[in-house]
């Protein structure tokens, strides 16, 4: 194993402790970070079998007894590295709150209607050139504690693997325009302007499919792997 | 394929607080695990062990709404990933796993013990698992890793090396009293006196 993920790349996200969102303040290391040469264990991480995804795990709007109420929208992109290369066979999870800006989760208390025909939960593998594809509903804002009168911007959250287990990714997917994004401390954690567009999806006109489902496109970045040798590390 | 480079990774975002319903569902919600914190499979060669423990944040409060991924060798110190190039595990043995924590900040995961990986220069590392934690309030995880009490091997561990003395103390997971499967504690602080090594990876 001779490559190596550049830890430059980093700089692309929040710091730890971003105090206007509150939580960070008690949940983030005081203490410096250790950094370390990548060994086998970080460089290797979890392979799936096509067991992991069922067939309609992608499509969001099919997994109650009738179709869920709200927005019909296609959600879909490339898994790539930094090199714009597709990463392959990689497992994207995505969940999300309903139409209405609901989850499903027991502690949320957002006085807005439960979906039964919606969940908020899928699954899908990048096929061999790093391209997804869901179906599902678009989110609603939601407000929530953080401080007065705070709305989450609509949002769809993704959990990505890659090639290793250092280029693991959990993020979040906005849509363009919100009028939302100003306010909320979880967006603007991102503090370089460019690196925060890239967690907005562009409208993708040519994808709709007319008379059913809107569409947004949602490229995923990781870490990539360089071609320089650890020893040069 | 998109037609231009990429001008860099894309942002993490916190994990939130309502993950579970899609990453840890465990039988309370309308979906199913893709991964859960049982990596033993009955083809599973080496010593079944329990790693168990509480998360507390800065004020030592537990984190009930937490998730911990680990990644491992096999007993044999083999990934299960094609890029690990020596000989494969020939077992279903897959190294991953995911929980959420519970009301008490609590997790556990059954596993074997791993075997012995090499590090870059081709020198042995200790036994250890590596881990990922996620939560409300992290806006990008955790890494750290989880060793063993009682391996002599942690002695010459070059990660553990690297860390100061006072500090080693928290990657090391404590043999708990008792019969039948080996049980570890791991407890993971966040922040305060007695915080995690986390690494920069």
């Amino acid at each position: 194993m001779t490559l190596v993920y550049p830890v430059q790349s980093l700089a692309a996200h929040p710091p730890r402790l971003s105090p206007a969102y509150k939580s960070t303040v008690k949940r983030s290391p005081s203490k410096p970070l250790i950094p370390m040469r990548h060994t086998l264990s970080e460089l290797t991480g979890p392979v799936y079998g096509h067991e992991t995804v069922r067939a309609n795990d992608h499509d969001l709007t099919v997994h109650g007894k009738g179709e869920p109420i709200g927005e019909r929208i296609i959600v879909h992109g490339h898994v790539l590295d930094e090199d714009g290369r597709g990463v392959p066979n990689t497992l994207v999870e995505l969940w999300q709150a309903n139409s209405c800006g609901r989850y499903v989760h027991v502690v949320d208390q957002h006085p807005a209607p439960l979906d039964p025909n919606f969940t908020g939960a899928g699954r899908a593998q990048t096929d061999a050139q790093g391209y997804y594809r869901f179906v599902t509903i678009k989110p609603g804002a939601y407000p929530w504690g953080n401080h007065h009168n705070a709305w989450r911007p609509a949002h769809i959250h993704f959990s990505v693997f890659g090639h290793s287990f250092v280029s693991r990714l959990v993020t979040q997917m906005y849509f363009p325009g919100d009028p939302l994004f100003p306010f909320d401390p979880i967006f603007n954690s991102v503090t370089d302007e460019k690196a925060r567009n890239r967690m907005i999806s562009s409208f993708d006109l040519e994808n709709t499919k007319p008379d059913w489902a809107l569409c947004y496109r949602f490229n995923i970045v990781l870490r990539g792997r360089n071609a320089t040798p650890m020893e040069n590390s | 394929m998109p037609q231009t480079k990429p001008d860099g990774i894309t942002p993490s975002q916190t994990v939130g607080p309502y993950f579970a319903y899609g990453l840890t569902p465990g039988g309370k919600y309308d979906w199913n695990d893709a991964f859960n914190n049982n990596l033993v499979t009955p083809d599973t060669s080496g010593e079944r062990i329990r790693v168990e423990g509480t998360v507390f944040d800065g004020d030592g409060v537990p984190v009930p709404d937490c998730m911990l991924e680990i990644w491992q060798a096999d007993a044999q110190g083999r990934f299960s990933d094609p890029q690990d190039k020596r000989a494969l595990p020939n077992t279903s043995f897959k190294g991953f796993g995911r929980i959420g924590t519970d009301a008490r900040g609590g997790y556990a995961f059954d596993t074997i013990k791993p075997g012995v990986v090499p590090d870059p220069d081709g020198k042995p590392q200790a036994p250890h698992i590596v881990l990922a934690v996620f939560a409300r309030g992290m806006l990008l995880h955790n890494y750290s890793r989880i060793y063993f009490d009682g391996e002599a091997a942690n002695a010459a561990d070059p990660v553990l090396a690297l860390v100061p003395a006072e500090r080693r103390s928290t990657l090391i997971a404590t043999r708990q009293p008792g019969s039948g499967n080996p049980v570890y504690r791991f407890d993971v602080h966040l922040q305060g006196d007695n915080e995690t090594v986390f690494f920069d990876v």
